[in-house]
């Protein structure tokens, strides 16, 4: 499994994927085909090391998913992106295909207020429960303070 | 079969006895009368002092009773973060601390000192009040390193305490990021100087200027 | 007068009963902030929920606030025990999105110090681990004075190159901030040499315990298939049979000239990690010689010299940089607006994930080897909650 022949791949499985690169392949995908990119990634493209899921703020675009696997064995490196576009907090949730994304998507919840579907278990991680906000927003300034300390 | 851990509760935070912050940082001014003592002992060693030829007594007592307090204060160990390292490295063996007498010992119950070193998180502020006041009086607090200082270089995030000085009165700052044991010694041994001028019954020294 | 009748109740206690037990943010293993609702029966750990955060300092949020000259200094406290390979991420990121090159002598010192500091945090991983097992006034506290002795020695070699003992603003975007002082490279050397010699002294110290190997072999087992699936890194994933190591297969900053094994054990318990993680001692320090030897001459920096806060800007684009750090795949996703700050950048931390192997592999031991396990995933609680 090459890097060409995984792009081949992905190009016949998913014509609506953007693919470029290959050291790492970049696909972005629509958000509705996000669980069955990544369980294609895991059975056909056999890239079973997950290694982060995270998301990024373009403000008026919307907030975009974004996660990494490898294929140890073949040193291929797949950046799955996906773009929920503006106003939507929602998304599916990876835990049925990679364990490691359990705490990886708690993060998302606790940082960006995104809904993972299906996580079995979807609190805030880095904060404190009654947390109120979602600091890794653009719209939540780094300094706001947290009653009563100053 | 499997087992669906229990939701963690985090305890409630303990500021909320106070009606604000204020309130507890200007108790922390007036915190010599906060340290328990005993009225009754404290009118018995009056009494003595105010005999004459008393004094004697009285503070030769209490020179003794802060020698042995200070020559042997206890750590409890409570490393946050990085400077949790360097406070390990002061307790081993190139830096020790147990020349001086101070022994790390993880209980709060049996400790004098908490040595505060790494970060104060507002999900933390609550356990580390909690563990101060497991620790029975007298006891001090050095605030090691610049971020239970005053925040530090995360002083602007949102989850950081701007110092543990919002939540535990502190006797002793020692600067650094991390400060070297060095520093961290020179803190404890400006502490033993401090715990050298705790009052016969108890009620803590005002600041000296030249030396605090 | 009737005899007092005893009534004989038969407790039916099947063991089944179950407690939950806080291991609480503060406990005496010095591991740092670390929360575990454990669900025990009897002495058996059923179910483990572990709650970190007790020490997010918010560093992705004051990433977009500070510039790519202020921050690297600030990245070294992620993994603050390596604070070389997490300072190492975050610059190699920018490099990459701005293209700037980095001169041959800066990557060999960029090697040096990585390497260098790699053998400084499996030395105190050791030292804690084995306190942890041993007690911290008991056996245990043996191999951790030994160990932060030896950490002593390296700590001085980068005080008198950086001028700090444990966090660093050694690297710069373009290379490094400091050349190495006169005499630097003998006493690298020399001690080098010592390390080496005393290494093998602790591994026979170890491995001669008979406590030592019950509480360590068969303890934590990690499966290759939950181990690629969680997606820890490191010694904990050598330690389970996958041959990764990021130098090797990925490899930055010169690693390709370097001559080093990766040591693999499939065994995936806790001796092998450790076996894992003292062979990488050695290969460590073979790096450090090898580097040492072949340092070339020349500048150590692309942009030399710190003007202003501001001064380097990084165009648009985005990339994830990985460097392999002790403790595993110490990541950095930078998205870059072409401006002096990142626009989003995300630390993945190799003790995050490596953390969330926990819940897989506690449940069916005991409470005492928790402390076993944990010691050998060996957190740092900086990379865990940034």
């Amino acid at each position: 499994m090459t890097a060409d022949q995984a792009r081949a791949l992905i190009a016949e499985r998913f014509a609506d994927a953007q693919v470029e690169g290959s050291a790492p392949i970049v696909a972005t995908v629509p958000p509705d085909r996000w669980l069955a990119f990544a369980q294609f990634a895991r059975q056909e493209l056999g890239c079973g090391f997950f290694s982060f899921l995270t998301a990024v703020d373009w403000k008026d675009q919307g907030l975009e998913v974004v996660a990494r696997v490898d294929n140890l064995d073949h040193n291929v490196s797949l950046f799955m992106k996906t773009r929920l576009g503006p106003g939507v907090s929602a998304c599916a949730s990876l835990t049925s295909v990679y364990s490691g994304a359990n705490w990886m998507e708690r993060e998302g919840f606790d940082m960006f207020g995104i809904r993972f579907e299906g996580h079995p278990d979807l609190r805030r991680i880095l904060l404190s429960d009654d947390w109120e906000g979602y600091p890794l927003l653009k719209s939540y300034a780094v300094d706001t303070p947290h009653p009563p300390y100053r | 079969m499997a087992v669906k851990p229990p939701i963690p509760v985090i305890p409630a935070p303990v500021w909320r006895n106070f009606k604000d912050l204020q309130e507890w940082e200007q108790l922390h001014q007036r915190r010599p009368e906060g340290d328990k003592h005993s009225a009754a002992f404290e009118s018995l060693t009056d009494g003595i002092h105010s005999f004459p030829g008393g004094f004697v007594v009285t503070t030769g007592v209490d020179a003794f009773l802060n020698w042995a307090r200070k020559s042997s204060c206890w750590p409890v160990t409570f490393g946050l973060a990085c400077c949790a390292i360097e406070m390990m490295a002061t307790f081993a063996s190139r830096f020790d601390v147990e020349r001086l007498g101070m022994v790390p010992w993880a209980s709060p119950r049996h400790s004098d000192l908490m040595i505060v070193s790494g970060t104060v998180t507002i999900k933390m502020a609550p356990m580390l009040k909690r563990i101060y006041d497991q620790m029975p009086d007298p006891k001090w607090a050095v605030s090691m390193g610049s971020c239970s200082n005053s925040g530090g270089p995360f002083r602007h995030g949102y989850s950081v305490v701007k110092g543990v000085d919002r939540v535990i009165p502190v006797d002793v700052y020692v600067p650094g990021c991390p400060p070297p044991p060095e520093s961290l010694l020179n803190g404890l041994l400006l502490l033993q100087d401090q715990i050298a001028h705790f009052h016969r019954t108890g009620r803590r020294a005002a600041p000296n200027e030249k030396v605090d | 007068m009737t005899a007092p009748s005893v009534k004989r109740v038969e407790l039916d206690y099947t063991g089944s009963e179950r407690l939950t037990m806080n291991m609480g943010p503060q406990h005496p293993s010095a591991h740092g902030v670390f929360r575990a609702v454990l669900t025990l029966e009897g002495e058996t750990v059923v179910g483990v929920d572990s709650v970190i955060g007790y020490l997010h300092r918010c560093h992705e949020k004051l990433a977009e606030t500070l510039t790519y000259a202020q921050y690297p200094s600030i990245a070294s406290k992620t993994d603050y025990v390596a604070a070389m390979t997490s300072e190492f991420a975050y610059v190699r990121a920018a490099e990459t999105i701005g293209k700037f090159e980095v001169p041959k002598r800066a990557q060999y010192l960029r090697v040096i110090v990585s390497e260098l500091q790699r053998v400084a945090s499996h030395l105190l991983w050791l030292g804690t681990w084995c306190m942890d097992m041993g007690g911290a006034l008991g056996g245990g506290a043996t191999i951790f004075l030994y160990c932060i002795r030896e950490r002593e020695l390296i700590l001085d070699l980068f005080e008198s190159l950086v001028g700090a003992r444990l966090l660093y603003g050694f690297f710069q975007v373009g290379g490094v901030r400091y050349d190495v002082p006169d005499g630097w490279i003998a006493s690298c050397r020399e001690t080098v040499d010592l390390l080496d010699s005393r290494i093998s002294e602790y591994e026979q110290m170890l491995e001669e315990n008979p406590f030592f190997m019950a509480r360590a072999q068969g303890v934590g087992v990690i499966t290759r298939e939950l181990a690629e699936s969680v997606g820890i890194s490191g010694p904990l994933l050598r330690g389970s049979g996958v041959n990764w190591d990021l130098r090797r297969s990925d490899p930055y900053s010169s690693y390709e000239d370097f001559d080093f094994k990766v040591p693999v054990e499939t065994a995936g318990d806790c001796f092998a990690r450790y076996r894992v993680r003292m062979v990488e001692f050695r290969e460590s320090l073979k790096i450090v010689r090898q580097a040492l030897d072949r340092l070339p001459e020349g500048p150590i920096s692309s942009r030399p010299g710190l003007k202003s806060v501001g001064q380097t800007r990084v165009p648009k684009g985005e990339t994830y940089v990985r460097v392999e750090g002790a403790r595993g795949e110490v990541g950095c996703y930078l998205v870059a607006d072409g401006s002096a700050k990142p626009y989003r950048m995300k630390w993945r931390g190799a003790s995050f994930s490596n953390l969330a192997i926990l819940p897989h592999i506690i449940p069916g031991h005991k409470v005492a080897d928790i402390v076993a396990i944990m010691g050998s995933v060996d957190p740092v609680f900086g990379e865990v909650d940034r």
